[in-house]
């Protein structure tokens, strides 16, 4: 039933604008895989053209290994849930639903009003329909909403009808476009983990455009970053925070934000924000460059020293658990601010406008080149130092 | 504009502005009405009152259905609006889905085209018409009252707006649940631009219902004449008119309109403000 998805060097323009450029990848079959970016970067258009909805002007989408560039949306065995969910207005729930299997199982006549009602068949196709459409509702239950109009319906309840329609006829390929973006901050948890259950449940392959990290970080297998029309990364969510393949995608992936810094790359030593890390990074030595540190990174230190942030705190957020402490760096290290994660039970120590020491333990620390390329520091000459990092 | 604005002069000035007018459009059929109850004696007496002293309704209006074949122009007009009504829909709908939703080299140009078609009044077409006709050998048949008006211009401008409010994701939708181009339009687009159907039928049907001039021109048999027709019966430029039974007759053949119109009217508003909620 399930089908893995190919897609081999897309291109599309339009007019004069590049929205995707050479878009490669292969989803497995069964996996849950996110397309994560801004708006703009050409998510939404890849999704299309998987669904036939719009033709690539270049490469090739296979779906389980055949080829289907020629198909038409129909031929494809892919259903599709629309951000703005795309329901039939002038119809019920229940013919919404039924709308796609009638599409299929049905011929043209059997479909009239009235007369397809008497032809030989008809009426035993019809109830098989009637039947698996009161099933996938009640899987979703909506069940009882099935004589509504989606007007009389509220934004997740059109939600899950929507989900519904894309359910009932078993696809192989699931898609998704940005379905929670219509829905309150309750509501859209709970639909992810919704979601994700509808994804254990059937087993099939899910492609989902999101440009909420949070979406695609916990609900994927595998998110693929975009931007501007290029697949930046593609891994599983950990592998994307952790080990970024280059500045966009550490910049886009983590909230609060990663802190970058500007930094010189000597032989042994960087310099960035008035300090020296033991970060190695030969092939980047003599040129400038960025830091990366994660918010989580960053350690509370008691007096200032090699590798230490010294600051002055300027904003503190408390939020339950965890403390941010956004730290003003001083002019003469060419300033900026830095963000940092500390526990919560830290705040009683820190006050506003204090000036405050951060650590960060050297392996966290991700290098990128001017060009915004991820660098691989050079191991410390003695492996031994590093476990005291 | 809000209404919680305006004072209570302003309200009272605007009603009184909507009323005046209101009774302008009105007078006509009131009058039109009062005249076709009264006996010849009563109408062109001096003085003015509503109803009429002695009752001739019944005088009147058995003339009217009698004096001409009324009834059988009436159902040729329910035949001959039918017809064109249906094929009109049935033209316009997809030509204007093609419009608004499709894309295709050609497609400003021939909008434009639809737009010109809008400008052009229909007088101007009659010799051709008439001549394409003969041609033809459709003179004095019902196919020449219904064919010159099978492609409305304005029915493709109406639709093509509708449906250009309804959002692509429907369609898309649509496609991916296996409706054909087709399909999309008579089970998705036409259902949901149901008020501007509506407003373009009353339209339709009223210029129709109304229309004198291409049926004189292009039909001679008496079985084959639209309502209006019954009306002209009764004028007479030598003994005068008969003013009676004809202000009846046109009661008559205006009556199914307004009945259609206040029926349909909440839609007719809607499918003129346009958009779909």
């Amino acid at each position: 039933m399930t089908a893995g998805l190919t897609f081999n060097g897309i291109n599309k323009s339009f007019g004069g604008a590049h929205v995707l450029r050479q878009v490669s990848l292969d989803v497995a079959s069964g996996e849950f895989l996110s397309l994560l970016g801004p708006s703009g970067c050409g998510k939404s258009t890849l999704l299309r053209i998987i669904a036939g909805l719009e033709r690539q002007d270049a490469g090739t989408v296979a779906i389980g290994g055949r080829r289907v560039d020629d198909l038409r949306p129909k031929q494809r065995d892919i259903a599709m849930v629309f951000q703005s969910y795309a329901l039939y207005p002038h119809m019920s729930v229940a013919d919404n639903i039924a709308l796609p299997l009638r599409m299929r199982r049905l011929s043209g006549m059997q479909r009239l009003p009235l007369v397809g009602g008497l032809l030989p068949g008809s009426r035993t196709t019809q109830a098989g329909i009637a039947k698996e459409v009161t099933r996938t509702a009640r899987a979703l239950g909506i069940e009882s909403l099935l004589a509504r109009k989606p007007g009389q319906l509220s934004g997740g309840q059109r939600q899950r009808v929507a989900v519904g329609r894309a359910m009932v006829r078993n696809p192989a390929i699931f898609l998704m476009d940005e379905p929670l973006s219509n829905l309150d901050a309750k509501l859209r948890v709970q639909m992810r983990a919704e979601i994700k259950e509808l994804h254990r449940r059937l087993g099939v392959t899910f492609i989902y455009v999101t440009h909420d990290q949070t979406e695609a970080m916990t609900m994927s297998d595998r998110v693929a970053v975009m931007a501007e029309g290029e697949i930046l990364q593609v891994d599983a969510p950990q592998v994307i925070y952790a080990d970024p393949a280059n500045r966009k995608v550490a910049e886009f992936v983590g909230s609060p934000k990663i802190n970058m810094l500007p930094a010189r790359f000597g032989a042994d030593l960087t310099h960035a924000a008035g300090t020296t890390f033991d970060v190695r990074a030969r092939e980047l030595a003599g040129t400038a460059g960025t830091l990366g540190i994660r918010p989580e990174a960053l350690h509370l230190a008691e007096a200032p020293g090699t590798g230490i942030f010294t600051g002055r705190v300027r904003l503190l957020e408390h939020m339950g658990s965890d403390l941010f402490v956004h730290l003003d760096l001083p002019h003469d290290g060419e300033g900026g601010t830095l963000i940092a994660r500390l526990l919560a039970e830290r705040a009683p120590q820190i006050a506003f406008g204090q000036t405050l020491h951060l650590g960060v333990r050297t392996g966290r620390i991700l290098v990128f080149a001017a060009d915004g390329r991820r660098v691989q520091p050079d191991p410390a000459p003695a492996a031994v130092l590093r476990s005291y990092a | 504009m809000s209404l919680r604005r305006l004072g209570p002069v302003a309200a009272l000035a605007r009603h009184a502005v909507l009323l005046a007018s209101g009774a302008l459009m009105l007078i006509p059929f009131v009058w039109m009405v009062s005249l076709s109850l009264k006996p010849p004696g009563e109408i062109f007496r001096a003085g003015f009152s509503l109803l009429p002293e002695q009752w001739y309704a019944v005088e009147n209006y058995s003339r009217a259905l009698t004096a001409s074949p009324l009834p059988r122009y009436m159902l040729n007009g329910v035949l001959v609006c039918g017809a064109i009504l249906s094929l009109q829909i049935a033209i316009c709908a997809p030509a204007a889905y093609a419009l608004a939703k499709l894309r295709f080299f050609g497609r400003e140009g021939l909008f434009t085209l639809v737009l010109i078609g809008l400008l052009i009044p229909h007088e101007v077409l009659a010799l051709p018409l008439f001549i394409l006709a003969y041609k033809l050998g459709l003179l004095d048949t019902y196919a020449a009252l219904i064919m010159p008006f099978a492609v409305s211009p304005f029915g493709i401008f109406l639709f093509r707006q509708f449906f250009k409010s309804i959002p692509d994701d429907i369609v898309h939708a649509a496609r991916l649940d296996g409706l054909s181009e087709l399909a999309i339009v008579w089970r998705v687009m036409l259902p949901m631009a149901m008020p501007a159907v509506i407003a373009f039928s009353i339209f339709s049907i009223v210029s129709h219902w109304n229309d004198l001039f291409w049926p004189l021109i292009a039909v001679r048999s008496e079985q084959l004449m639209p309502p209006p027709l019954g009306i002209m019966a009764f004028k007479n430029e030598e003994a005068g008119s008969d003013y009676g039974p004809l202000m009846a007759c046109a009661t008559l053949v205006v009556a199914p309109l307004v009945v259609a119109f206040l029926a349909a009217q909440r839609w007719f508003v809607e499918g003129l403000g346009g958009g779909v909620k």
